[in-house]
């Protein structure tokens, strides 16, 4: 399609940043700030002809294959789908607000935030496009040491214990699912004869059902861990309470989706048996995970652990929506993913907002601060809102989606589910009356500064995204349909998507007499 | 009567060897002269020896040669371990010359001690006969008594020096006796010819058991796995800091030369005996190495029992044994020539004069002081770690990927679930590099790093960034390494 490596420039133009920095002298902190901002909005501006010259079909696009360790098969193959490219392009954009909004709260060791931050947003990128196991796991844990030192460095108190224990945590989830990948590795070699570790071989790869039931729990692990689902959550609260607030921004908004990434590139397509043997029970975990986010989140009196722990709740929706297995429910969780993203990344960005000015994130050293903020207020209101999931706004079409789509196959669940979005107008809502309306009892309070203008200017696009998501979803939707339509395809096989198919085999009685229009059956899920 | 056979003698293929020994030998000459006491050109004489018989072993890879009437054999298996050798006294030699400097060692005699090991270690991988396998290992073993205790004003170098004596001398004991019952078994010391005696089965099975279970005793103990580690540790620990480096990956590359070369070649019949023998020792090598080096708060000690984890890695590719298993053994091994010394180079160079700071509490703030002194060691450390893209992720990828690849699930699994609780305490140094507020030890590292150490961590940043990142043409190597054994 074209010759210019433009995933390759979107991977590695944080890469030439870090160096870059690297060789300005560390009290220069003006021109690093500089560079990394540039840095990351040129990514940006890279990374938008992905979403311009995609192509809608399920196939992988942009695509650099090079041989890499021909020894094992291993080759640097990249390239996006439909669910990874809005990815791909939500992680640029978070990360160049995340570089705006470190301006002042990053004080200490900017040049070492900087390379460090612009070496995870590698990472990052990376993983999403990466279409090799061998590239897919290094990028995968390349993202550890950044995570690592910048909650251990710039975090808060308890930062040493948070970091720790996230590194490790998410290395445990990891190794288990090296050894499957070698495992397969193997696998693939008898089968085929083939020495390969490209991913898109795995897709369809013969596996017997009880073999694929261990591979599903050594990835299950790794990916849970990452999302997290609940019980494997309790690494998430201490690492976004203790990281800074860019670190929370991309923690929730772009390192969470790696998790959830994970199961509809790797274990979705690859073990479809393990996958509908353990619908109901990862089912009953998301439901879970939804309440006990839920509850949790209600009784917090830390504003960013509340936010940290409706992340728990959102993700099972995710979760919810993936394993469903339905078009409606997939597109819904992958809705959900972005949505997550733009909204508690905006959210924790709120939360640093009033941080900087007061450094205290307690519910209760605030109350009334509309009367001070009225700009912030407005902001803060629409990504609460957005965060509940009001029509209109992202989070509404997500979880509408995830819900309506489920209720088909699990209605139970679906129920159940439901009151989660109850509890989550109420904590929202519960805190934000509790921060900003009421009157000023705190006297700190009386005299904080409104936003200023690059404030606002990183609230921007964020906000944008939340309405124009939730009031035009169709372009997003219809960018990621044929891949989802492929994926559950994998899964469940022709037959449960055959309605949004093009009319080629079997077309309906009803639609060769014309009485049913094609596209109204497609149109009409909505 | 019998006429006297001259056996054939390639002296080219032991011109290294050659080559290694007179410069050792010039340097004691060199050094009875008073003017050339603690200079640094003694140091680089010996590495121009080292560079020399460098460029001459690279010139043997390719056929086997087997010359000294099959008692010595010089192939690629042998010869990438001779590198590795090199590579582990050539940045021995680099971090040696400031630490000499500062502590007061006669740099000669050490710097020909060094080059003594080194020639052992060569008799080692190339020796086909179990008699030269025994000297190459004796030659190692001595002048490494000496150098354990070569900073003679310490105590707990000479502490260091008495218990590897005392240890060693007893495990070559056990190492003689059962080259003499294996012989007695098979009436061979060639390698090869033990190896088609078993096949064969014309060897009386009880002697020929009992000598490998002697032998395996003995190189376990030289491999440092548990039970047979108790002396690394302390040895370690009391080593002036550049042994200890060195100690740590050249010697053990012969070592492991030494046990593949055993078993690969002289007791492969018997592989389903020893098999699991081995894989227990790796099981309880690499916990054991891990779990107590959680526990440690001397920066010294905790990578000599991150050692003896490593130790335990690289059992998993010998009980494979398999084509993978060996050529993963000899990649792992170069991988952590270049971070281990790297680790202990960092390490040499904050504490300071006379060792003085090597607890963790004196790593304290050491990233933000000094920048990049840190950031080469945390560099190590992730690698020892094995977080990709180091080398070190690699290296445990193609090792784990062998014993999968051999049917050991277990084993691989039973690995890569160690290297997570070796991640704590690798993070435990970046936590107090970088995480902690700058500590008491301000005073600690003011110490400059000379030209010479700061080449040995450019090699070593270079070896663990270029492996990592494009390991192929290593790869490749390490795999013909093993075709030609």
């Amino acid at each position: 399609m074209n010759s210019i490596p433009l995933l390759s420039l979107v991977t590695f133009i944080p890469l030439v940043g870090m160096f870059v920095i690297f060789l300005i002298d560390r009290e220069n902190r003006g021109l690093i700030r500089g560079v990394a901002f540039g840095t990351a909005l040129v990514d940006f501006l890279v990374s938008l002809p992905l979403i311009f010259k995609f192509e809608p079909t399920h196939e992988m696009q942009f695509v650099e294959k090079i041989d890499w360790i021909p020894q094992f098969g291993v080759s640097y193959h990249m390239g996006v789908d439909g669910i990874s490219m809005l990815l791909v392009v939500l992680t640029t954009l978070t990360c160049v607000i995340c570089m705006a909004s470190t301006w002042e709260a990053i004080e200490k060791h900017v040049k070492e935030f900087m390379i460090l931050s612009l070496l995870l947003e590698t990472g990052m990128i990376g993983v999403f496009c990466a279409l090799d196991f061998f590239l897919f796991y290094v990028l995968w844990e390349v993202m550890l040491i950044p995570m690592y030192f910048i909650i251990g460095v710039w975090g808060g108190a308890a930062r040493i214990y948070a970091a720790v224990k996230f590194f490790i945590y998410t290395m445990f989830g990891s190794v288990l699912m090296l050894v499957a990948i070698i495992w397969m590795y193997y696998h693939q070699h008898e089968v085929t004869g083939v020495w390969t570790t490209d991913i898109l071989a795995y897709h369809g790869l013969a596996i017997s059902p009880s073999a694929q039931m261990i591979l599903f729990l050594a990835f299950f692990l790794a990916f849970a861990i990452k999302v997290p689902v609940f019980p494997f959550h309790t690494w998430l609260p201490d690492a976004h309470v203790q990281a800074p607030t860019a670190g929370s921004v991309i923690l929730a908004g772009i390192l969470l989706k790696m998790g959830t990434y994970g199961f509809l590139r790797f274990s979705l397509p690859m073990f479809p048996d393990a996958t509908l043997a353990s619908v109901e029970w990862i089912m009953v975990l998301s439901v879970v995970g939804i309440l006990y986010g839920a509850w949790v989140a209600t009784v917090q009196s830390d504003i960013k652990k509340l936010v940290a722990y409706s992340s728990v709740s959102h993700l099972g929706f995710v979760m919810m929506g993936m394993f469903a297995l339905t078009v409606p429910a997939v597109e819904g969780a992958i809705m959900q993913m972005l949505g997550h993203g733009v909204s508690t990344g905006a959210l924790f960005l709120a939360v640093g907002v009033l941080y900087e000015r007061r450094h205290t994130r307690e519910i209760s050293e605030y109350g009334g601060i509309t009367k001070v903020m009225p700009i912030f207020a407005t902001v803060f209101m629409i990504v609460t809102l957005s965060s509940i999931g009001l029509p209109g706004t992202n989070g509404f079409v997500g979880e509408f989606l995830i819900l309506a789509g489920s209720f088909g196959e699990y209605p139970i669940f679906t129920v159940i589910a439901t009151s989660g979005v109850i509890w989550g107008a109420i904590y929202m809502l519960w805190m934000f009356q509790r921060v900003m309306f009421q009157k000023i009892t705190k006297k700190e309070n009386e005299n904080l500064k409104d936003m200023n203008l690059r404030e606002m200017a990183y609230f921007a696009p964020f906000i944008a995204l939340i309405f124009i998501m939730g009031v035009f979803p169709t372009p997003f939707l219809k960018m990621m349909e044929p891949t989802v339509v492929n994926l559950i395809k994998q899964v469940k096989g022709e037959a449960a998507v055959a309605e949004y198919l093009p009319a080629q085999r079997e077309v309906p009685q009803a639609v060769a007499d014309g009485t049913v229009v094609v596209n109204d059956i497609h149109n009409s899920r909505l | 009567m019998m006429d006297i056979q001259i056996p054939d003698i390639s002296l080219s293929a032991i011109a290294p060897e050659i080559t290694l020994t007179l410069t050792a030998i010039l340097l004691l000459m060199l050094e009875v002269f008073a003017a050339n006491k603690g200079r640094d050109h003694l140091g680089y004489l010996a590495l121009g020896g080292i560079l020399l018989a460098a460029l001459l072993t690279t010139r043997l890879v390719g056929d086997p040669v087997s010359t000294f009437a099959g008692s010595y054999v010089v192939d690629n298996f042998g010869t990438f371990f001779k590198l590795i050798m090199l590579l582990a006294v050539g940045m021995t030699v680099l971090m040696s010359m400031r630490y000499n400097e500062d502590n007061g060692v006669d740099s000669g005699e050490y710097y020909a001690m060094l080059l003594f090991v080194t020639v052992g270690g060569f008799f080692m991988a190339s020796g086909a006969d179990l008699m030269t396998l025994f000297l190459g290992l004796e030659t190692l073993s001595v002048a490494l008594y000496v150098l354990a205790g070569y900073t003679r004003t310490r105590l707990a170098s000479n502490e260091a020096s008495l218990k590897y004596f005392i240890l060693g001398a007893l495990s070559s004991g056990f190492l003689l006796y059962g080259m003499a019952l294996v012989y007695g078994g098979t009436g061979a010391t060639k390698l090869a010819q033990i190896g088609t005696a078993i096949a064969h089965g014309q060897v009386s099975a009880p002697l020929v058991a009992a000598g490998m279970l002697l032998m395996l005793i003995a190189l376990a103990f030289k491999v440092a796995a548990v039970p047979f580690h108790m002396w690394t540790p302390d040895v370690y620990q009391g080593a002036p800091l550049p042994v200890t480096a060195f100690m740590s990956a050249g010697p053990k590359a012969a070592a492991f030369a030494f046990f593949i070369r055993v078993f690969a070649e002289a007791f492969p019949a018997m592989q389903a005996d020893w098999w699991q023998i081995l894989w227990l020792l790796a099981v309880v090598t690499m916990t054991v190495g891990n779990v107590i080096a959680l526990a440690q708060d001397n920066v010294k000690r905790m990578l000599a029992y991150s050692s003896i984890a490593h130790a335990g890695y690289l059992l998993v590719g010998v009980t494979v044994a398999s084509e993978a298993g060996v050529s993963a053994v000899l990649f792992y091994l170069l991988i952590y020539t270049f971070m281990n010394i790297g680790a202990f180079a960092v390490v040499s160079v904050v504490a300071g004069k006379g060792e003085k700071y090597t607890t963790f509490a004196d790593f304290a703030g050491l990233g933000f002081r000094r920048p990049l002194l840190a950031m080469t060691l945390a560099m190590m450390i992730f690698s020892l770690a094995g977080i990709p893209p180091l080398a070190g992720f690699i290296g445990k990828f193609y090792l784990f990927m062998s014993a999968l690849e051999g049917g050991f699930v277990w084993l691989a699994v039973i690995g890569v679930l160690n290297s997570v609780v070796s991640v704590y305490y690798y993070l435990k140094l970046t936590v107090y590099m970088y995480l902690k507020e700058e500590g008491s030890a301000v005073e600690a590292s003011t110490a400059p790093f000379s030209p010479a150490m700061a080449v040995a961590l450019v090699i070593a940043v270079y070896g663990v960034l270029a492996i990592g990142v494009m390991p192929a043409g290593y790869l490749a190597f390490a795999k013909t390494a093993f075709l030609s054994f």
